[in-house]
């Protein structure tokens, strides 16, 4: 764990879910691994508060659990996953990919089985039957079978999973009265057979429109009997970011060729979503037949053409599709590995050239594609002046993006004997720019706080401005008495409103926008390593 | 290694040209401070993506944002008690408390050591409010008895006092409250409490002689 990751872990818990929870957390990632006792002694916490974050964030499936060193008969330990943590700067792009697949119903499951990390079918479809029939004009109501349908789309395309059973009671308590394996809580959830199957429960009836006066005790009371207890349900993220690759590679492939190129790789993404493992190199080889089989009518690409897009896409230098047989037309796999790569590769080029220029971009380029140069041949290839390319050349070399190797002649790396060659490996610097991005995102985050506690005041006076104009309106006011609490806010107040949301919106839109990077970036980063 | 010294001394172990400067030249300055904390930019970062999804997940973000702080999970520590007891002490019994979780989980999924008591929802505040206005009332009848039995001093002098200590074993702290600060203020049927009132007759009346204690 490095000193950004712990960083931006702790400030995306403390946004979440406050101070505490955040202190926990960044001890716990420090430390590794740790027993509660050890944990409430270490923070100086109370052993009740610590005892509720660690609560959160197992909730959340942050925290793991599980017999530490002694064994089974010792005390529990806990760990942090930092992966799930950085999943939490993704949420809106997840609700927004549900909400454009599934429609609202899909965004509002969606939304709160994220808020609550785990859910019981039924308490999410009456929750979000609640919420829907909220929204909605008076006298509708949203049924509980719409949603349920939607949920049923979620698991079926594997969005969301039953949870992995736990078997935590047993490694705590002593007496251990069935010779279950005391797993430690991470049983990958896909080893359970039942992960994507739906429970059978006996849910009917309307969302309710909730009133002020009456309370959810009652509904929580009904809750219980439903047939679904002890089966939760969260999301899935590695389908989600599987969606998202796939997504990346579209749009990509459309940018470099065009709109019809794009649909083709669409559709051949989309017959081999259920075939393909998570971590493959290659899609399942599909026949030219059955791919034109699969068109959508509404692309209207005949045979003959859809055969010279084949081609043309696997001829390309990007190489997103690869030619594998004859038989059926011809056999064609989508490259997913070496796709990831070369989206990698142009994010470093592009940052490169936005951050030093297009000829220090050009000199990058051609280290990537060369490999080593020395110093005289890379002012030639890149054709720029010697002295120009120099000064590029290191101050590259002090951002640590290109890298010096040294070839001795002789044993005692004479330096007038040694050969420097300059290299650029893209792993490592795809790592590095990683760390980069966590540090950008940490950065964000904390002008935005600090931003926001500058004008406290100011917003707080909003606030209550805003409050006092509803209850006005509410009541039925006159338009004397609303514009009169309008202006209690002065109007260089005003300004100052304005552009200190400005400033929050662009903060936040430049987040989500370093959150794309971050995704390629350790796509690709886990592509090698799941290759090697 | 050895053998070489002699040769080409005036040769340098790289070429000259690659440093940058001539032979003659003196050396580029050196800098005298640390570098500056926000650097100018050589060139300006590409604008943000606009559109219609980026728009529409920032809100998304707003809005997660401001719906988690009021989630159960947002875990406040439960203020310590200061040495002042405030007025609103009395109304703000809605806080947070260290020792109850806030919300319901499945313990079954959780180590047994984790489990902690859950906080049950509050039912509406009506209730308090109501178990006090009867005794407020209680003690108003009680108060309106204890005038009409003092008016029968003169007779009942005796049996009074006894009715008066049942009743103050009965009543409540508020009750036994009054009577103290009847008795107290009808001493001499002023204003004011007696016992707060310090005529200064004790003072000066321990002697001066011996100065080694100071007198505050």
């Amino acid at each position: 764990m490095t000193a950004q990751e712990v960083r931006l872990c702790g400030l995306l818990l403390q946004e979440h879910f406050g101070n505490v929870v955040e202190k926990v957390g960044t001890h716990l990632i420090r430390s590794g691994v740790l027993t509660l006792r050890a944990l409430a002694h270490e923070t100086k916490l109370p052993l009740d508060l610590v005892k509720k974050s660690l609560c959160v964030l197992v909730q959340h499936g942050m925290c793991t659990f599980g017999a530490g060193r002694r064994g089974p008969a010792g005390p529990v330990e806990y760990r942090i996953n930092c992966e799930r943590v950085f999943h939490m700067l993704r949420y809106p792009r997840y609700i927004y990919t549900a909400k454009s697949l599934y429609g609202d119903t899909g965004e509002l499951i969606v939304e709160e089985i994220l808020q609550r990390g785990q859910m019981t079918m039924s308490s999410t479809v009456k929750t979000v039957a609640d919420r829907l029939t909220h929204n909605m004009p008076e006298g509708q109501s949203m049924d509980y079978s719409e949603v349920v349908s939607a949920f049923s789309q979620l698991v079926e395309t594997h969005f969301l999973q039953r949870c992995p059973l736990a078997s935590a009671g047993s490694s705590s308590s002593g007496a251990v009265d069935t010779p279950l394996p005391v797993a430690t809580q991470p049983t990958e959830p896909e080893s359970h057979p039942d992960c994507y199957k739906l429970p059978y429960i006996n849910l009917t009836g309307q969302g309710k429109r909730r009133r002020s006066s009456e309370d959810g005790e009652a509904d929580q009371c009904a809750a219980k009997k439903c047939g679904d207890d002890r089966i939760y349900w969260q999301v899935n993220f590695q389908r989600f970011h599987l969606h998202f690759r796939d997504q990346a590679i579209i749009s990509a492939v459309s940018c470099k060729l065009d709109q019809s190129s794009s649909e083709i790789v669409r559709t051949m993404l989309r017959m081999s979503e259920v075939t393909t493992p998570a971590h493959a190199a290659f899609t399942q080889a599909l026949s030219a037949n059955e791919i034109f089989r699969a068109l959508l009518s509404s692309y209207n690409i005949a045979r003959p053409i859809l055969d010279q897009y084949l081609s043309l896409l696997v001829d390309d230098p990007m190489e997103f599709v690869g030619k594998t047989g004859d038989s059926g037309g011809g056999m064609y796999v989508v490259n997913l590995h070496r796709a990831l790569a070369n989206l990698a590769r142009a994010t470093l080029e592009s940052v490169v050239q936005e951050r030093f220029g297009s000829r220090s971009a050009r000199i990058f380029r051609l280290l990537l594609r060369k490999r080593h140069l020395e110093q005289k041949q890379v002012e030639d290839f890149a054709m720029i002046p010697a002295k120009e390319a120099k000064d590029m050349l290191y101050k590259l070399l002090s951002e640590n993006l290109v890298q010096l190797q040294e070839i001795p002649k002789t044993p005692d790396y004479a330096p007038s004997r040694t050969f420097y060659l300059y290299t650029v490996n893209q792993l490592p610097t795809a790592r590095l720019l990683l760390q980069h991005s966590y540090k950008t995102v940490g950065n964000l985050m904390e002008r935005r706080l600090y931003e926001t506690k500058e004008n406290k005041r100011l917003l707080e006076k909003s606030q209550r401005i805003e409050a006092i104009l509803a209850s006005l309106q509410a009541t039925g006011a006159e338009a004397a008495q609303l514009t009169e609490v309008e202006e209690m806010i002065t109007v260089p107040e005003r300004q100052q409103l304005e552009s200190l949301r400005h400033h929050i919106n662009k903060l936040d839109s430049s987040e989500n926008q370093v959150d794309e990077t971050i995704f390629l970036l350790k796509s690709y980063i886990n592509s090698t390593q799941a290759s090697l | 290694m050895a053998g070489s010294r002699g040769r080409g001394r005036s040769q340098f172990s790289f070429s000259v040209d690659a440093l940058g400067f001539g032979r003659g030249d003196s050396l580029p300055s050196s800098a005298h401070t640390p570098s500056p904390l926000f650097p100018p930019m050589q060139f300006r970062p590409v604008p943000l993506h606009t559109g219609e999804e980026v728009d529409y997940m920032l809100a998304l973000k707003q809005e997660l944002r401001a719906s988690s702080k009021n989630l159960p999970f947002h875990i406040k520590a439960a203020r310590t008690k200061t040495d002042v007891a405030h007025y609103s002490d009395k109304y703000q019994n809605g806080e947070t408390k260290n020792n109850c979780i806030e919300w319901s989980p499945d313990w079954s999924r959780m180590p047994k050591e984790l489990c902690i008591k859950v906080r049950k929802p509050r039912k509406t505040g009506a209730k308090p409010q109501l178990t006090r206005k009867p005794k407020v009332a209680a003690g108003k009848e009680e108060v309106l008895q204890k005038l009409e039995t003092l008016e029968k001093r003169e007779e009942e002098q005796h049996s009074e006092e006894e009715e008066d200590e049942e009743k103050k074993k009965q009543n409540e702290e508020e009750p036994d409250a009054d009577e103290d600060y009847d008795e107290e203020d009808l001493e001499d049927e002023t204003d004011y409490i007696m016992s707060y009132f310090d005529n200064g007759e004790d003072f000066g009346a321990d002697s001066d002689d011996n100065m080694d204690e100071a007198v505050y």
